[in-house]
């Protein structure tokens, strides 16, 4: 988060002194269940990474506890016991350096920038860093990968960590020689003595040691201003393995033995199982069945066989009556859910927003709505399940491969000791794999079967079965003065949620609510949370208040904006843009938008063309302005800010569930439109390179500007007002 | 019913016994383990199974494998030469036009057998021609950028 002081509202803090209780902005990332200690002992860390020097970074208050003990943390040899939570280790031995950590790879490109920090700090070949990551056994417990939290935490940890490391080998130099550490330095994978020509390869200087040190809290840390690897832009680096075709991803993993798994799903959501009939299945298809409660599945030598089996049930199910996306925002608004704590409404209110409304110059009244989504990942959920005895060990594609552990330990009725889940870097998630669905079912399947067994779900049950991102309605009112200040804003989210549900303006009175409602489909995260549906409502509903205030919208936000950090984007964004000197050829429109979410700050502006005649938009051109602190890798953050841009088109524009009998009507790529080359716009991004902040995550944020920006532009270009996302589904001229 | 089906794929020849409608996207995969070539929809919208099939890009989700048999199938395996990359495939690291790179394959091949037919394309011809493939992480402008990088390169040497 930023250490901005300025800053009027951090998102991870409480809301302040809000009339009821706090508004959780991350109440759609499932929670996490308390961190699980790991069970490594020092001697069993040697026995299995060779000799060497280990540096582990100890979660926090852990350290400090460490600390009352009789030797110093950080000191040479066989110190206190290992603390039991830890959050990531590295280890020098004498073939190389290898990392563990719980993160994992989806796509973010962490694998790289996490192997820039290690580099940076222990003065190693980037390209030598080896990481492991998310695999239960080996690496450290880890809530799970989302919320644009690895280059805030995990980052910052790897890097002490790996200083350490360096301060251990110049110490074990100067032992060696001795001679006064302050003359050596480390450089490129060796130390050596300032001035000479004598040097030591770090594998050479380890070779017979066991040391273990675990970090102090307040270890030197290169500052952003000197790095020399962290803040440039190193590729990927197992690139070769992604343009060979040689990455295994989760659903490229095999066994000897393996068999193929499918799952009968029910006809529509809710319904259970009545009965079941299961036929004689062709022998030679080796198929296994299981039924457990509303469960049913098979598993069969070939994927073809599998689903020969599969179609071959024949089961009865009871059908409950659910309600269709036609009445979903009626239905959201009409059933609230009244209880207490983490589960209820939260609100936060400051002023008198009642009475600062009625007497403000203008007021102004609207409703906005969010529509499901789907993330669709291009890889769809894939695990493979082995059992060796009461040992379960699944390679599956997930954001939380230590919340699957439990999710399957559970199901499976096993102690999680017995359960060993592995993240092969995966075909993406967006949000959309905290889960362990298909984990749970390989494993079943696989018990049952004797046998490894593969599942790898079709795009319709993802699209089905998965997760959607929470649909919504959003209510504001808002009341400007003659001079275009604000006066009063009250605001209610229905269900979408409360990520960046905070105006960043200044506003004297405010009463804003998230009110959690009954809902008809499966919800959870989805990149950037509900902070894109909030975006998306304050930041038209700021346009549509410009525009009755007859002032710029620029111009009109800046009035009433002091934050320094989201000022200096819009100022990035609009110059780059042209938003003061340029205007608008016929029948196009400029539009504006921008916010704060997760330490990152975004500007983003669009000039939408649209044709009268056949209502077609084109998106013209995008530039987006952002700045996240300290830039850790320039060209992989323009990587992300044009993705989430990429994909946030979608469900700007054209992105949405159909949904009727508790059946998905679109689940499949031919009747969900996702965005394509065509549809992509020549996209300006400005990066603003806050050396003295410290770095934050940049995957999710970037994509909350383009939809207002979108729909103020085709505002300016036809006097059209879109209040839903997505805003044209089927066409400007039926929206 | 199986028949046994004589494959060349990547310059070898594979014998495989498989019902000739299986797709040959299953048997890639999960006979002969050359898994670069991905599932994504399984009909045919999205171009993560795309290898060649004398030369032509074809979606190998809805390609019975017995239509493929005694031709030149390509996968994204078999582009590498002697250790040396394509120039597509080079293009698309100096580019980084991958997020988690699950479209890689698909594109690489796609690309690959476009740049045959049109060796020196502009923006919106990439754009056309590549209009079948998904890429969910949004690096479109980068595969443009890698394509273009690649049909230089081509007609330089």
């Amino acid at each position: 988060m930023t250490n901005d002081p300025s800053m009027p509202l951090a998102n991870d803090a409480p809301l302040g002194s809000g009339s009821e209780s706090a508004i959780e902005p991350e109440r759609y990332e499932f929670r996490a269940p308390a961190v699980h200690h790991f069970g490594l002992q020092r001697r069993d860390f040697f026995k299995f990474l060779g000799a060497g020097v280990l540096v582990v970074c100890a979660l926090k208050q852990v350290a400090a506890a460490q600390e009352s003990g009789a030797p110093p943390p950080g000191g040479l040899g066989f110190g206190p016991p290992l603390p039991k939570e830890i959050s990531a280790w590295l280890h020098v031995g004498e073939n190389g350096v290898t990392v563990y950590t719980g993160k994992v790879e989806i796509g973010q490109n962490i694998r790289t920038s996490l192997a820039q920090a290690v580099a940076e700090e222990l003065r190693y070949p980037v390209g030598k860093v080896e990481l492991t990551m998310g695999d239960t056994q080996l690496t450290p417990y880890d809530m799970g990968t989302f919320g644009s939290r690895t280059t805030p935490t995990m980052n910052l940890q790897l890097r002490k960590v790996a200083a350490a490391a360096r301060e251990q080998l110049i110490a074990l130099a100067a032992t060696k020689w001795n001679v006064d550490a302050q003359k050596l330095k480390a450089v490129n994978g060796r130390v050596e003595v300032a001035g000479t020509k004598r040097s030591i390869a770090y594998g050479e200087l380890v070779a017979a040691q066991q040391l273990t040190a675990v970090i102090p809290a307040d270890d030197p840390l290169i500052p952003p201003a000197q790095w020399t690897v962290e803040g440039k832009s190193i590729s990927k680096v197992d690139g070769r393995d992604f343009v060979t075709g040689k990455h295994r991803y989760p659903s490229d993993q095999t066994l000897p033995g393996m068999l193929y798994g499918k799952i009968l799903r029910p006809p529509s959501f809710g319904a259970t199982l009545v009965s079941i009939n299961a036929p004689s299945f062709d022998l030679a298809d080796n198929v296994t069945f299981v039924r457990d409660g509303d469960f049913a599945g098979v598993a069969a030598a070939t994927e073809a066989a599998a689903t020969r089996a599969l179609n071959a049930l024949q089961a009865k199910w009871n059908e409950q009556p659910q309600i269709s996306n036609s009445d979903l925002f009626a239905y959201l608004k009409g059933n609230s859910v009244d209880a207490k704590g983490f589960e209820g409404a939260q609100k936060y209110e400051t002023g008198s927003v009642d009475k600062d409304l009625a007497a403000a110059d203008r007021q102004l009244h609207q409703t906005y709505t969010v529509s499901y989504i789907q993330h669709a990942p291009l890889e769809p959920r894939a695990a493979l399940a082995q059992w060796s005895g009461n040992m379960l060990t699944v390679w599956t594609g997930t954001q939380r491969p230590f919340a699957v552990r439990t999710e399957v330990a559970q199901a499976t009725r096993v102690p999680e000791e017995q359960v060993r889940v592995l993240m092969p870097d995966m075909g993406a998630a967006y949000g959309g794999k905290h889960t362990g669905e298909c984990a749970v079912e390989a494993a079943r399947l696989a018990r049952a079967a004797n046998a490894p067994v593969k599942l790898v779900w079709t795009r319709e049950e993802e699209f089905t079965w998965a997760y959607f991102r929470p649909a919504g309605v959003i209510d504001v009112a808002g009341g400007i003065r003659n001079d275009g200040a604000l006066a009063a804003w009250d605001y209610t989210n229905y269900n979408s949620g409360a990520a960046g549900i905070r105006t960043f303006y200044e506003v004297p009175s405010q009463r804003i609510v998230f009110q959690p409602t009954r809902y008809p489909l499966r919800q959870g995260s989805y990149r950037a949370l509900a902070a894109t549906a909030n975006h998306f409502a304050r930041e038209s509903f700021m346009d549509e208040l410009a525009h009755a205030a007859n002032m710029d919208p620029l111009a009109f936000r800046l009035k009433n904006l002091k934050n320094d950090r989201l000022r200096a984007v819009f100022a990035a964004a609009a110059e780059k843009f042209g938003w003061n000197r340029a205007k608008p050829a016929p029948g196009h429109g400029f539009g504006i938008a921008g916010g704060f979410e997760k330490g990152g700050n975004v500007a983003t502006c669009v000039e939408a063309a649209v044709d009268r005649e056949s209502g077609f938009v084109k998106i013209a051109r995008v530039v987006v302005a952002f700045e996240c602190g300290a830039i850790v890798n320039p060209e992989n953050l323009k990587n992300q800010i044009v993705g989430a841009n990429i994909m946030g088109i979608g469900g700007a524009l054209f992105e949405k569930i159909n949904f009727a009998g508790g059946r998905i009507l679109n689940a499949q790529f031919s009747k969900y439109r996702v965005p394509r080359f065509s549809d992509v716009p020549p996209i300006d991004v400005v990066l603003l390179d806050r050396k003295d902040i410290p770095p934050a995550g940049a995957g999710e944020t970037p994509i909350v500007g383009l939809a207002p920006a979108i729909g103020n532009a085709i505002f300016q270009a036809t006097g059209k007002r879109l209040r839903s996302l997505p805003m044209i589904p089927n066409g400007l001229n039926s929206a | 019913m199986a028949n046994v089906i004589k494959l060349h794929v990547n310059g070898g020849v594979q014998v495989v016994s498989t019902d000739p409608r299986a797709s040959l996207l299953s048997v890639l995969r999960d006979q002969l383990d050359l898994t670069g070539t991905k599932y994504g929809c399984g009909e045919a919208q999205c171009g993560a199974c795309t290898v060649l099939i004398d030369g032509h890009p074809r979606r190998s989700c809805i390609t019975p494998v017995g239509t493929a048999a005694g031709r030149q199938i390509t996968t994204i395996e078999g582009l590498e030469q002697h250790g040396k990359l394509h120039p597509v495939q080079e293009a698309f690291l100096t580019e980084e036009a991958m997020q988690c790179a699950y479209c890689t394959s698909g594109m690489i091949m796609t690309a690959v057998a476009f740049l045959k037919s049109n060796p020196s394309p502009t923006e919106e011809e990439i754009a056309h021609a590549m209009e079948g493939n998904i890429c969910r992480c949004g690096t479109y402008p980068r595969i443009v950028a890698a394509i273009q990088r690649a049909s230089h390169q081509g007609t330089q040497s």
